[in-house]
């Protein structure tokens, strides 16, 4: 049986907005755990405002938002707003879902490190988080 | 750098939150933060709630949440789902069932996954519930995972363990009479809209009569509740259970013998990590390493450790 890392990435996975379309971040969730992370779920039409308190009660390094309806450019950079205001923003930011390439600059704009839009494969997602979490740990690491 | 055990105490999440990454994550941080929160420990009433998968746990603890508040409670809640063994990753999602009190800052909910122990709950959870208590919150919840016969570790850490079951377990009750349902103050049977629960409504009362501890002279007699969490029916009665019990355990000084002992099974616990890896570095090394090579037997080996460390204290 392989070695279960000390320290995983916790990463909350969340839905903002009023569709309940799940699969889409269903699949993402089993493939980022099967990747050895912890993925927790807040649930289904949440607010901006609880997705934040989530996100800090948890203590995550990731926050993941699928948006699949209209309103990401309003909910999306409120989220980011709420996280820095509460003193989160060591948080890394993504969104994926139904989000047209037009919308990208103006959510990266608001503190969305990447966004990844309709078709974008979970393998992409998964190596791009282990990426980022790599390099933090070794950024760690370098400085104690 | 925050200064978190200053912060925790001080009742900020933020910093109740990192501490119990620092501990989960085994962060070397982690010991020095328990000294400085100690003393601000042992007040908080550290309930388990406990029972098979599907049991409906996570609805129930929600219910148990807006009664504890509605009564002015500041709850802590954590709910504990499993890790795979394999990849070490896991899906928390109790907290979806608990939304609606995201936004209460009265409640803190936090989730952990179970990271290779298999009593139902994470090596750091009994800590975790020490800094929520730490930070003021009068009510720890603990929701185990969904568990058998014998994961009842639960039973241990809280003042106060509910077993949760549903109707038509009928056989299923039968294995559990040898583990969980020896333990636990509080049964409910949740679910109780559903067919058969006259029958396992029945059944439990048998076992409950069987266990006979009310018969002891001043003990507590467990209660057995009917619930449906779904709708919100039965937290009412299983808080006032629940203060009923505390209380008991005011009156009888359970409250604080159990407090005692769980700092007494800690430092057993930290003594004998910190001993044994001393011992590994130092006289202990040698003996095992014939003993991994086969040359010498462990009992033989052990006894000449202890005999070692004897001859080592004897005054010459």
């Amino acid at each position: 049986m392989p070695t279960v890392p000390a320290r995983p990435l916790r990463i909350l996975l969340a839905k903002l907005g009023m569709d309940t379309h799940t699969v889409g971040i269903t699949v993402v969730a089993h493939a980022l755990r099967e990747a050895g992370m912890e993925v927790i779920f807040t649930g289904l039409k949440q607010t901006p405002e609880a997705v934040a308190s989530a996100a800090i009660q948890e203590d995550v390094d990731v926050v993941g938002i699928s948006s699949l309806s209209a309103g990401h450019t309003r909910s999306l950079p409120r989220l980011a707003r709420l996280l820095r205001e509460q003193g989160a923003a060591d948080k890394l930011l993504v969104a994926g879902g139904v989000i047209p390439e037009e919308d990208v600059p103006l959510l990266q704009e608001a503190g969305y490190a990447r966004i990844f839009i309709m078709g974008a494969a979970t393998a992409e997602i998964v190596q791009y988080l282990q990426d980022w979490w790599s390099a933090r740990l070794a950024a760690e690491a370098a400085r104690e | 750098m925050m200064d978190v055990a200053a912060q925790l105490l001080a009742g900020k999440v933020a910093a109740g939150a990192r501490a119990i990454r620092w501990l989960d994550d085994r962060d070397p941080r982690a010991g020095e933060l328990l000294r400085r929160i100690f003393a601000a420990t042992g007040r908080a009433h550290i309930i388990g709630v406990t029972g098979p998968p599907g049991a409906g746990k996570s609805t129930l603890v929600d219910g148990i949440i807006a009664e504890e508040r509605r009564r002015g409670r500041r709850v802590g809640v954590l709910a504990i789902d499993p890790t795979s063994p394999f990849t070490g990753g896991a899906i928390l999602g109790d907290r979806v069932r608990m939304s609606r009190h995201a936004l209460d800052e009265g409640v803190f909910i936090r989730s952990m996954g179970t990271r290779g122990e298999s009593g139902g709950l994470s090596r750091a959870t009994y800590d975790a519930a020490l800094v929520m208590d730490a930070m003021g919150y009068e009510v720890v919840i603990v929701e185990t995972v969904g568990v058998g016969q014998e994961e009842i570790d639960i039973v241990a850490l809280a003042h106060s363990t509910i077993i949760v079951c549903v109707p038509g377990l009928g056989d299923e009750v039968q294995a559990m009479k040898a583990g969980l349902l020896e333990a636990g103050e509080i049964l409910v049977l949740n679910k109780a809209d559903r067919e058969g629960f006259e029958q396992t409504w029945r059944h439990l009362e048998l076992l409950l009569h069987l266990r006979g501890d009310g018969r002891v002279a001043g003990g507590w007699a467990a209660r057995l509740l009917p619930a449906v969490a779904t709708r919100n029916e039965g937290a009412g009665a299983i808080v006032a259970a629940l203060d009923e019990h505390r209380r008991y355990l005011e009156d009888s000084g359970e409250f604080a013998r159990q407090c005692g002992r769980r700092s007494e099974q800690q430092f057993l616990a930290l003594a004998r990590a910190a001993l044994m890896a001393d011992l590994l570095c130092g006289p202990a090394a040698e003996l095992l390493s014939h003993v991994r090579a086969r040359r010498l037997d462990p009992y033989t080996a052990a006894e000449q450790l202890s005999a070692q460390l004897r001859a080592g204290r004897t005054p010459r």
